[in-house]
């Protein structure tokens, strides 16, 4: 789960680490009354989980009251890169000295956390990371040690951060690696980490804080975390998506226009594969999951026609713990409940546990425009065909 | 000869005495799998159709000489008992449960590295079946016979249909394992691969992997420097748009890097020929094998 800059600066806070003061707004209004808290001059900030806001125009500094009104108004709502803003943060203004980056990712190819620090931080560390490699220091910690002292004065020396710095360099990356476990992240980025130009309060930071934060939480772990729990914001994702989530199915939305159910998340990609290698266009991803009750298959069949791309529909089986007659029986529960919204055909293809038995149910309930295949490779070309042939659901 | 699990695995399943847990456990044993013990702190002494229940998994190494273990137990305890089965001095140990933290699976990983006697496999994996001698997970054995071929695979329910594929086209199996789609995979397909090149009776390997990560990678460059055995590849997500995240927390795509035709590409590099449908991976089979 991403978290939103603001939400990333909270938890950040909670681990002692410096961050400018701030308010966040869903209104003009709630903005002008942020920036009475917060004083002026301050930032506007859009808050999508998406980069590139700056360039985007989602990032505006306000000097006094007009300019906030000016600034609040044009980003809430604005479009960035497919992103609504639905939210601006309202912070202190910073007065920058130098733009440092730091950042710990989950190396999932070196099973340790990976440690980076760069002097060049700003909006081009990519291009830092690029063609001067030797300005980010990088360093991977031993999960079963944690970050200590030398970790923070290895990655501060060979980043050449001036000698005083080294110190609250190294201070700033452990309270970083203490976010990043203690919340269990895959991702904790502070891009830019601010000198500040101005006064700040003795810390063991000295003059440093987070101007960012990026923050993505194991979903996984959420259990463990019910205060990050409650972060999620379900407004924020896609209607289907939303729905097949409480539903606790597993569904992306694409661009095509035939509906995939499948139950593993193997199976499925490959049967995406296979349905656009025979010239078909998904309409979706969707795992019923393992041990696919009929329950769930009615759920999927609702949330892959809430889609009104669809002209077809592929349910895709491989039974291993997933049994097939469960599987048609809630296909036939599924059209029983929603007879008058299925307006498309179905190719349904069984193979495994109890396959023979599905097919049989099948044929005897002998539903509407269901067709069946044997194989992967017939069941993908027929629900091809089809989707040519049919209009829009 | 197989890998993993065969006729002298001595299986310990922890979570038995749950719904899931024992449906599996007497599904392996019925297969043929010596089933000798389950673990469910607190009801000792009580069994599972004749299997006895321990406490611990120390006391079922003892009682019962169990060398294997499969992990059942819901994602918040399994780190635990996978920990508890190394420290016991099982050697192979195998997790099937789904939804493990990953800060979780990577102190595990990091823990059970410095004890070169122990094989974790999974978690989030169907298990490892050596057909004629052993099941220990949750792969349909029904469909698949004894032969020499060679599967290793992130996913589970690709691997059967890509298992049933070969069985069409009359090919056996010496070894079907699944290494899961997590983060932190307690074995790699370099792992997995490097077994059947030692196995004497697989002939051909076949790999199944899916976008995110590095690991097809890292096993296309294993291929290349160390395996003689001929290797077919599939890769599961060409069609999958980047960024999205397709079920499993594995496949992520990041850019180019991790993505479907990247892996294609270093595989085909080390001479791998890799299927683009699960049907082409049998075909090829059939080419290289010739029957």
């Amino acid at each position: 789960m991403d978290l939103l800059e603001y939400q990333g600066k909270q938890l950040f806070a909670r681990h002692g680490i410096p961050v400018p003061s701030g308010v966040p707004a869903r209104t003009v209004a709630d903005a002008v009354a942020a920036a009475g808290t917060v004083g002026f001059p301050c930032v506007v900030k859009a808050q999508v989980k998406i980069g590139g806001r700056g360039k985007a125009g989602g990032i505006k500094v306000a000097q006094n009251g007009a300019e906030l009104e000016e600034h609040a108004g044009a980003i809430l709502g604005m479009d960035i890169k497919g992103f609504t803003v639905g939210e601006v943060w309202i912070e202190a203004a910073s007065q920058i000295a130098a733009e440092y980056y730091a950042s710990i990712i989950f190396d999932r190819s070196a099973k340790a956390p990976l440690v980076m620090f760069s002097m060049q931080g700003g909006m081009d560390i990519e291009a830092v990371a690029q063609e001067t490699p030797e300005l980010l220091a990088t360093l991977h910690v031993d999960p079963l040690i944690g970050f200590q002292d030398f970790h923070g004065r290895r990655l501060a020396y060979a980043a050449g951060v001036p000698g005083d710095q080294v110190r609250p360099v190294g201070a700033f990356l452990a309270r970083l690696y203490d976010v990043f476990v203690g919340e269990e992240a895959m991702l904790v980025e502070v891009n830019p980490l601010i000198v500040s130009g101005g006064e700040v309060e003795p810390s063991p930071f000295g003059p440093m804080y987070a101007l960012d934060a990026k923050v993505t939480l194991d979903d996984n772990a959420l259990f463990r975390h019910p205060e990050n729990a409650e972060l999620r914001d379900p407004s924020a994702e896609d209607p289907e998506e939303q729905m097949a989530h409480e539903r606790g199915l597993t569904y992306v939305k694409l661009d095509g226009d035939i509906g995939i159910l499948g139950n593993g998340a193997g199976l499925v990609m490959s049967t995406l594969d296979v349905v656009a290698h025979f010239g078909g266009a998904p309409a979706n991803f969707l795992d019923a999951g393992g041990g696919s009750k009929a329950e769930a298959i009615t759920s999927a069949v609702e949330v892959i026609l809430a889609n009104a791309s669809v002209k077809a529909v592929l349910f895709n089986i491989f039974g291993g713990i997933t049994r097939c007659d469960e599987v048609a029986n809630g296909l036939i529960a599924a059209f029983a409940q929603l007879k008058d919204r299925i307006a498309v055909p179905f190719v349904v293809r069984l193979d495994g546990t109890n396959d023979v038995e599905g097919r049989r149910i099948l044929a005897e309930a002998a539903l509407p425009n269901v067709h069946t295949a044997r194989t992967m490779n017939e069941a993908a070309e027929r629900v091809v065909a089809l989707a040519k042939e049919g209009p829009a659901a | 000869m197989s890998v993993i699990v065969d006729k002298q695995t001595r299986l310990c399943v922890s979570g038995i005495t749950g719904r899931e847990g024992s449906f599996h456990a007497l599904n392996n044993q019925r297969y043929g799998t010596q089933l000798v013990a389950g673990v469910t702190p607190g009801k000792e002494g009580q069994d599972v159709e004749g299997t006895p229940v321990f406490n611990t998994f120390h006391r079922a190494v003892e009682e019962t000489g169990a060398n294997t273990a499969m992990v059942f137990v819901p994602p918040r305890f399994a780190a635990d008992s996978i920990l508890e089965a190394e420290d016991a001095g099982i050697a192979t140990i195998i997790a099937i449960t789904e939804g493990i933290p990953a800060h979780d699976e990577l102190r595990v990983y990091n823990h059970l590295a410095r004890n070169p006697d122990v094989r974790l496999i999974g978690p989030n994996c169907p298990g490892v079946l050596s057909p004629g001698k052993a099941n220990v997970g949750i792969i349909p054995a029904a469909f698949f016979k004894e032969g020499n071929v060679g599967v290793v695979s992130r996913s589970g329910t690709l691997t059967y249909q890509i298992g049933n594929e070969l069985a069409q086209q009359g090919f056996g199996n010496s070894s079907i394992v699944g290494i899961g789609g997590d983060p932190v995979p307690g074995s790699s397909f370099v792992d997995i691969i490097a077994l059947f090149e030692a196995d004497p009776e697989t002939e051909l390997i076949v790999m199944s992997g899916e976008i995110g990560g590095s690991a097809e990678e890292e096993a296309a460059e294993y291929i290349g420097a160390y395996v003689t055995k001929p290797v077919v590849g599939y890769i599961a997500g060409f069609t999958a748009p980047p960024g999205k995240t397709m079920g499993h927390a594995g496949a992520i795509v990041s850019g180019s890097a991790g993505g479907a035709e990247a892996k294609a590409a270093a595989l085909e590099a080390q001479g791998v020929r890799v299927g683009r449908t699960p049907t082409e991976v049998s075909e090829i089979a059939m080419e290289i094998l010739g029957r």
